[in-house]
């Protein structure tokens, strides 16, 4: 229809209308390639936790905004032994295996954790491994000893009697060099682990991986279960897009062919259809879905349908109505019924078109208020149980007091998102309100 | 008249509209269209005149099918229709055209010419999209608008009021009607179109053989466009008769009244006071005993006019008229 491409033409003459659908194609950018690179499955398997973050660190900042800073805190560092020089020692009935785990490190910051990984392989047997820290000024410190079985892992960090000795926290008497904590500035230079084990099978082989845990991870940092943010705000796109576009679609549609309906019929379908919405209006949303929510269940397809069986009958069928009401009796559908135009044509075709231009701004910008909705049911503890959202981010963000721990990442992205959103549905669909709505027409 | 069957007869047809208080209450009846007989030749033109509220355009829309008929019943080409249903009922409506008063409103303001008139078409089951454009071309010469590829990708707005009345013509022919019904087809255009848009309508009322019902309250332009004429108070028909004969030789007070409010452009009658009745048409809702013109009728006979509705007298053979004055049992 070339009202409809004269109208698209003159939104190049808004500015909001131009900056508002480059917000949202950025949005459907992400969304799509999100999607693409990571799959549906796949995200709600990597969100479940587990052994999949384990290399990241804990409660870790975004990196850009520590170097943005003038900050140099350290980003995760994985020695693994594969890379290192590996003695092995034959004896009677096992041999000896020496990994020195080495590693440069240049951060002034110290690091948020240690922990090694060990694997053994080929044998049933436990093997016996000692660890010796080695730091760049020479100095040895002993880490203990123990039985290791097939997979496990040493938290050097949880070492009580380490931390003992050293009279503060391993990750950082590890790495304090002479100056103590009291400069608070990790020893730069050569490190070295060396694991020396003692595997009781001669056809074992042990893997060593060290994690020097960092206090920056990647673009948007982790939470308190080592995952990546970055999963959850990118996957929160296309699942409050689509949450945002379906609830407007369902809800517009459904109210307007419900409106046109009562309107085109009169009479008792009208006013059933008045009362009903009225009987609707007074419900309350929010509470009805927490109900629905902690009694039924919270996947978001439920909370989705919840929402548009709810908007079906909403206030909107009253501003429908008045809108409809004169273009009922407008000559053209006389006309149409007097070349034998049917009901449903008439309303589908006659008089909801004609309405449809004022209301696509409206539509536009219902958007992002069930975006909202979506991520405030999160935020209430009633988000879909496995899907990654931006609204999930902010309830881990909440229950985990976020902004009292100095987290502050954790709550500012997922908000921003969210209010991008806002912003770039509002500025498309106030431009749009320009253009189609002739009462706002400047010439 | 002629012996042959009518095309379209009505029958003691009234259209009443209830109305209601609280969506159940009646509490009477708008008697639009109160007891009308008439019957319509094949190929005829006819014109309907009357005040504003007179029914006429009520009549209009019962004959269309717009409004069932409370009473009585429309027979068109032997048909009842209030007998027709689904798919006959869609046939009947596509025999009957229809052109509205106001050109722009009859036309969808968010289809585009060819798209507007694609729909008659389309409802009537014209599937093929090629056979669609030649009807729809074929129509629109016949209407006179000759730039077709120039017409039909534009909206509404964007033609003037005497292309839009023509569109809309173009629009009631598409489906091959036998009858044309032009609710006041001009007197929302500019008066300079007003008399290309009658003779269009009277040339392809001829060239097609139509019957055309004009409704109009303009007495100046029906001599030239109808046969016969049809004047029309308070819901009724109160008199009938060829073009000339009712003009020249009016039976009824309220004709009369009628044709003395024409205007007469002549520079002596600017000073004149002219003879038209007091007051305003009667109410719908309860109208006045006997005959509904009797209050404002400068010849109202007491005891007579205001007790009893006046039968349908014949004064002169084709002449129709309901009032007691042509009464020939009088005096």
């Amino acid at each position: 229809m070339s009202r409809w491409m004269q109208g698209l033409r003159e939104l190049k003459g808004y500015p909001s209308a131009v900056g508002g659908l480059g917000i949202i194609l950025f949005l459907v950018a992400l969304s799509l390639y999100t999607v693409i690179t990571i799959p549906y499955s796949e995200a709600l398997d990597r969100w479940r936790g587990g052994d999949h973050w384990q290399m990241n660190p804990v409660n870790a900042g975004p990196v850009w905004a520590d170097r943005l800073l003038g900050g140099n805190l350290p980003q995760t560092r994985v020695v693994e032994s594969d890379n290192a020089d590996v003695r092995e020692a034959p004896f009677e009935g096992g041999k000896q295996v020496r990994i020195p785990l080495t590693f440069e490190y240049d951060n002034e910051g110290f690091p948020s954790e240690l922990n090694l990984f060990l694997n053994q392989k080929g044998t049933q047997q436990e093997a016996f491994v000692r660890l010796t820290w080695h730091t760049p000024s020479g100095e040895t410190i002993s880490l203990g000893g123990r039985r290791v079985s097939e997979e496990d892992r040493i938290s050097i960090s949880q070492n009580r009697a380490l931390e003992g000795r050293l009279g503060m926290v391993p990750h950082v008497g590890l790495f304090a060099g002479d100056s103590g904590p009291a400069d608070s500035k990790a020893e730069q230079g050569e490190y070295r682990l060396t694991v020396d084990a003692m595997l009781f099978d001669p056809g074992a082989e042990l893997e060593a991986d060290l994690a020097v845990y960092g206090q920056v991870h990647g673009l948007a940092g982790t939470d308190y279960q080592r995952r990546n943010l970055m999963l959850a705000l990118m996957w929160g796109t296309p699942v409050a897009l689509a949450f945002g576009l379906l609830a407007a679609v369902g809800t517009t549609l459904t109210t307007l062919v419900i409106a046109a309906t009562g309107v085109w019929y009169r009479g008792w379908v009208d006013a059933l259809i008045q009362r009903l919405t009225e009987v609707n209006m007074i419900l309350p949303m929010l509470p009805i879905l927490v109900m629905v929510g902690t009694l039924y269940s919270t996947s978001i397809w439920l909370m989705l349908g919840v929402v548009i069986a709810l908007g079906i009958f909403s206030a909107g069928i009253k501003t429908y109505r008045a809108m409809l009401l004169p273009i009922r009796e407008a000559p053209y559908i006389e006309a149409a019924r007097a070349y034998g135009a049917g009901n449903a044509r008439i309303i589908l075709r006659y008089m909801i078109p004609r309405i449809l231009p004022v209301l696509i701004p409206t539509f536009v910008t219902l958007i992002p208020t069930f975006v909202f909705l979506e991520a405030s049911l999160a935020v209430l503890g009633l988000g879909d149980p496995e899907l990654p959202t931006w609204g999930k981010v902010l309830n881990d963000a909440q229950e985990q007091s976020a902004l009292y721990n100095g987290f502050y990442y954790w709550v500012i992205a997922p908000a921003v998102l969210l209010m991008l959103t806002g912003l770039g549905f509002a500025m498309f669909g106030f431009a749009l309100d320009r253009i189609f709505n002739p009462r706002l027409r400047t010439q | 008249m002629t012996a042959e069957e009518p095309l379209l007869q009505a029958t003691n047809l009234h259209t009443w509209f209830e109305l209601r208080q609280w969506g159940f209450l009646r509490v009477g009846s708008v008697r639009a269209v109160d007891g009308v007989d008439f019957e319509l030749a094949k190929g005829e033109s006819v014109a309907f005149v009357g005040e504003s509220g007179c029914g006429k355009s009520s009549l209009a829309r019962t004959l269309l099918g717009l409004h069932n008929p409370s009473h009585g019943d429309v027979i068109f080409e032997g048909q009842h229709l209030s007998e027709l249903k689904g798919e006959d009922r869609r046939q009947y409506l596509a025999r009957v055209g229809y052109v509205q008063q106001d050109p722009f409103g009859a036309l969808p303001p968010f289809m585009d010419v060819r798209r507007l008139l694609s729909e008659p078409l389309i409802i009537h089951g014209v599937k093929d999209r090629d056979e669609r454009e030649r009807r729809i071309r074929r129509a629109l010469e016949e209407v006179r608008l000759t730039q077709v590829d120039e017409i039909l990708p534009k909206f509404p707005h964007m033609l003037s009021g005497g292309q839009q009345q023509r569109v809309v013509i173009a629009r009631a022919l598409l489906l091959e009607p036998a009858m044309l019904i032009a609710d006041e087809p001009v007197s929302m255009l500019d008066a300079s179109v007003r008399v290309e848009i009658l003779n269009l309508l009277r040339r392809i009322q001829k060239e097609r053989g139509l019957t055309l019902a004009f409704i109009t309250h303009d007495l100046s332009t029906v001599r030239h466009y109808a046969d016969r004429i049809f004047v029309m108070y308070a819901g009724r028909v109160v008199e009938q008769a060829p073009v000339e004969r009712l003009l020249d030789n009016p039976q009824h007070p309220y004709t009369r009244a009628l044709l003395a409010a024409i205007a007469d452009v002549d520079a002596d009658n600017a000073l004149d006071e002219r003879d038209v009745p007091d007051g305003e048409p009667p109410s719908l809702l309860h109208p006045p005993e006997g005959c509904r013109f009797h209050p404002r009728c400068p010849r109202a006979m007491e005891g007579l006019c205001d007790q009893q509705d006046p039968p349908v007298f014949e004064p002169e053979a084709g002449h129709y008229s309901a009032c007691w004055l042509q009464d020939p049992e009088r005096d």
